[in-house]
């Protein structure tokens, strides 16, 4: 039987197809074609094998996320619940008056909102533009369902004034189609005016901004401290014989293991005011009992607490590379007469930067999305960005919002890798 | 071929029978949890054969909201606070509730005449009415004790560590009270900016004395612990460490912060019959009665005061631990669901700005 992988019968079509100068099987086939198709059919056998897992990734992870970023700038509260004002929005253009037909077709839609019982959906809407209009619509609401008469703008403005308000009819514009950029507004504390030009939020009222300088200077702080305090340990882990590294190993990587909400509680029993450390201090007679450190609920717990459960994440690349270093480098270089200053600045360290590079991009990136550890030891001062994307998905609901904010940080966590591989190259990565 | 018939329609009574046998309640955990477990589920399931899985929250609406928004909803009742209930009643993910369909008082008076009035909302029947107090640890006051909500803000006649919840529906009124505000202006001033800047002020004097709670357990765990020396906090949580727990706590009523908790049950619900079912048991006359004597909370039933009499222990008086007792009730704040549901998102904001700015 031919068979296009079998070497003798490529040689047998060496001797028998050279009449046209190409290669031929020994079924009279050119070689170039069978062995393309026995290639292709190699490769889908092996893509049939990653099928599972490309299947797993697109349905957990591609598709959520998509999802997810679409409510970003896709939100049809009001324009799926409001199809005749929508209509009206369309026909007229920006600064048309509203007139008896733009009327009409509000008290219509409210009515069949108000019986569909979505009037609150098309009220949260608006109120994320034009905060306090939520109870007009389900009030109003309330009141249509008990029957409305024309002409509607009278009917309307009587059960309340505030249909009249020229912000509210400039929202339901904006918000006729369901794509907006208003949440990418908000979430970098900006608005529209009533004219529809951009301008920033109230002082009081400017939070996102602040709360994404503050993740990304904590983060880079932590970045900092685990370096420091991973750099000697990974270094230890490498060059003691093997009965003491791997006691170490386990001390480094039994805190790994342990659950992170348990380390963040011991953190909070250890550091808040009648806390172990505080008991300590006070009984050594270092501080007086009325002048208990505040060590936790703020900042510096959010730090010391997000150090501690990142560590590993700097270490164990570190020590990874490490183990791979040659001393002999070291040892070449102090026998031409380095200092072990110069020896380990000028040999020692550039080859350990593949590990410093992962460990501080690992670091750095989980440290920008962490949430439940400054939620439980931050207080007020130690939030960061991601308790607001959590708040707004599970406190206000605003999920379009928390799109916005959590796209945004997606979004400087990739321009921080490509800064990262132009500057040192993600091929010099290693994780291990 | 008939064998396979008859076996997985027994299969799918079986399963139906099994979904039909448990209903899912949310509420909000710790010694609440342990009064409805004992006056409502236990009385439930021993007559109906229905299991009730309690699950605990730190506010059930939270999961009730994330679970109609990704429209996989687990829950059959939630317990919610009034706000929330009108605000996902608008929005059309609850069942309606039929007052007429609930138990009539012993007396034979009809539910809907029998509640309390604000209790039976479109979608929503409350079980309870409940305060936001502010405690103290009586051993930690030598001298004077405080008195009002104006004590809790001067750190100087009494210094020290102060809880307050993670939320501005329930600080900044206390705020305004404190600075001197009658409390049936609240509202009124939280609705105009001047108002809100009088409350953010005030709350500025004692920002760095605040520890902040977001769980109902928390400022009650935060008390016992001496991290602070008052916190604001849940009346039946305080009742239950003082009465329960013998702890020297001691409440101040001035400022109250009165509310409801309110079942629901949301329109996807897995088990709708067993929910309803659950939720007619539960707020009939002699069940919300009973569950004052495990949580000093007042029944929204007038027919229930009566049978409200002695704690567990046989010996307390509940009478003078109700948020509902007249004598409590002179300078509260009723909540005002509809306000909320307008500002919430606005004033959170603020807030959460406030809170994050050092």
């Amino acid at each position: 039987m031919a068979n296009a992988l079998d070497p003798h019968a490529a040689i047998a079509t060496t001797a028998t197809g050279l009449a046209d100068g190409r290669l031929r099987t020994a079924d009279g086939k050119p070689l170039a074609r069978a062995l393309a198709r026995s290639q292709s059919r190699a490769r889908r056998r092996a893509f049939l094998l990653v099928l599972p897992l490309l299947a797993f990734i697109l349905i957990t992870f591609v598709v959520p996320i998509g999802q997810m970023l679409q409510r970003s700038f896709y939100n049809d509260g009001f324009s799926a619940h409001m199809p005749a004002l929508g209509q009206w929005f369309d026909e007229n253009p920006r600064g048309t008056d509203p007139d008896e037909a733009a009327w009409t077709a509000l008290a219509t839609d409210l009515e069949a909102a108000a019986e569909a019982r979505t009037i609150g959906i098309v009220g949260t809407r608006i109120n994320y533009d034009v905060p306090g209009t939520r109870s007009l619509f389900t009030s109003t609401g309330r009141q249509v369902r008990r029957g409305i008469e024309p002409p509607y703008r009278e009917a309307l403005l009587e059960i309340d004034e505030g249909w009249a308000e020229p912000r509210l009819w400039s929202a339901m514009r904006n918000a006729s189609t369901p794509l907006t950029g208003n949440f990418y507004l908000a979430a970098v504390d900006r608005t529209r005016a009533d004219d529809g030009s951009v301008v920033q939020v109230e002082e009081r009222q400017r939070v996102y901004v602040m709360l994404f300088m503050r993740t990304f200077w904590l983060s880079l702080v932590i970045t900092v401290i685990t370096f420091a305090l991973g750099f000697p340990i990974a270094h230890l882990l490498a060059t003691l014989p093997m009965r003491k590294s791997n006691l170490l190993m386990i001390l480094v990587l039994l805190p790994f293991w342990t659950s992170l909400l348990v380390r963040t509680t011991s953190w909070m029993v250890l550091l808040q005011q009648q806390g172990v450390i505080n008991d300590i201090l006070v009984w050594l007679g270092v501080i007086g009992g009325g002048q208990r450190l505040q060590m936790i609920y703020n900042q510096t717990g959010t730090i010391i607490a997000m150090t501690h459960i990142l560590l590993p994440f700097m270490i164990l690349p570190l020590y990874s590379v490490m183990r791979t270093i040659n001393p002999s480098y070291v040892r070449a270089a102090r026998s031409l007469g380095a200092t072990s200053w110069t020896a380990f600045r000028r040999i020692y360290f550039p080859q350990t930067l593949p590990g410093l590079g992962a460990g501080a991009l690992l670091v750095f990136i989980l440290a920008v999305g962490y949430y439940i550890t400054p939620a439980l030891v931050g207080g007020s001062s130690g939030q960061l960005i991601s308790n607001m994307i959590a708040m707004h998905m599970t406190d206000t609901l605003n999920w379009s919002m928390a799109a916005a904010l959590a796209a945004l940080l997606l979004g400087a966590v990739l321009l921080l890798y490509w800064v990262y591989d132009r500057m040192v190259g993600i091929d010099n990565l290693k994780l291990g | 071929m008939k064998t396979t018939l008859v076996l997985s329609t027994a299969l799918a009574g079986m399963a139906f029978a099994a979904a039909a046998q448990e209903v899912n309640v949310v509420s909000w955990g710790g010694a609440y949890e342990v009064s409805q477990v004992e006056a409502y589920n236990k009385p439930f399931t021993a007559e109906t054969g229905i299991t009730v899985n309690m699950i605990a929250a730190d506010n059930p609406a939270t999961p009730l909201k994330a679970q109609i928004e990704a429209r996989n909803v687990t829950g059959d009742v939630f317990d919610i606070e009034v706000s929330d209930a009108i605000r996902l009643c608008d929005e059309g993910a609850l069942m309606e509730i039929n007052p007429d369909d609930l138990p009539a008082a012993p007396d034979g008076t009809p539910a809907s005449e029998d509640f309390i009035e604000g209790a039976l909302q479109d979608c929503a029947v409350a079980n309870i009415f409940w305060g936001t107090v502010i405690a103290f640890d009586g051993s930690k006051f030598e001298g004077e004790k405080p008195t009002s909500a104006a004590d809790f803000f001067d750190t100087e006649k009494f210094p020290g560590k102060r809880g307050l919840p993670k939320n501005p529906k329930r600080t900044l009124y206390l705020a305004l009270i404190a600075d001197g505000a009658s409390p049936d202006e609240i509202y009124d001033l939280l609705g105009t900016p001047e108002g809100v800047d009088r409350a953010f002020a005030k709350l500025d004097s004692i920002k760095n004395d605040v520890v902040w709670w977001e769980a109902g357990a928390q400022p009650v765990q935060l008390l016992a612990d001496g991290e602070v020396v008052m916190t604001t906090g849940y009346n039946g949580r305080f009742f239950d460490a003082m009465v329960g727990e013998k702890k020297p706590f001691e409440i101040i009523w001035d400022g109250q912060y009165m509310d409801m908790d309110m079942f629901v049950i949301p329109k996807d619900a897995p088990n709708p019959e067993a929910a309803m079912e659950y939720l007619k048991f539960a707020t009939d006359t002699q069940r919300l009665a009973d569950q004052a004597k495990y949580i000093a909370y007042g029944p929204s039933r007038q027919s229930s005061a009566a049978l409200v009499g002695m704690y567990q222990d046989g010996t307390t008086e509940m009478a003078p631990h109700m948020p509902t007792n007249p004598e409590h009730m002179t300078t509260a704040v009723m909540d005002d669901p509809e306000f909320w549901a307008d500002h919430d998102a606005e004033l959170t904001e603020r807030f959460n700005a406030w809170l994050a700015g050092s």
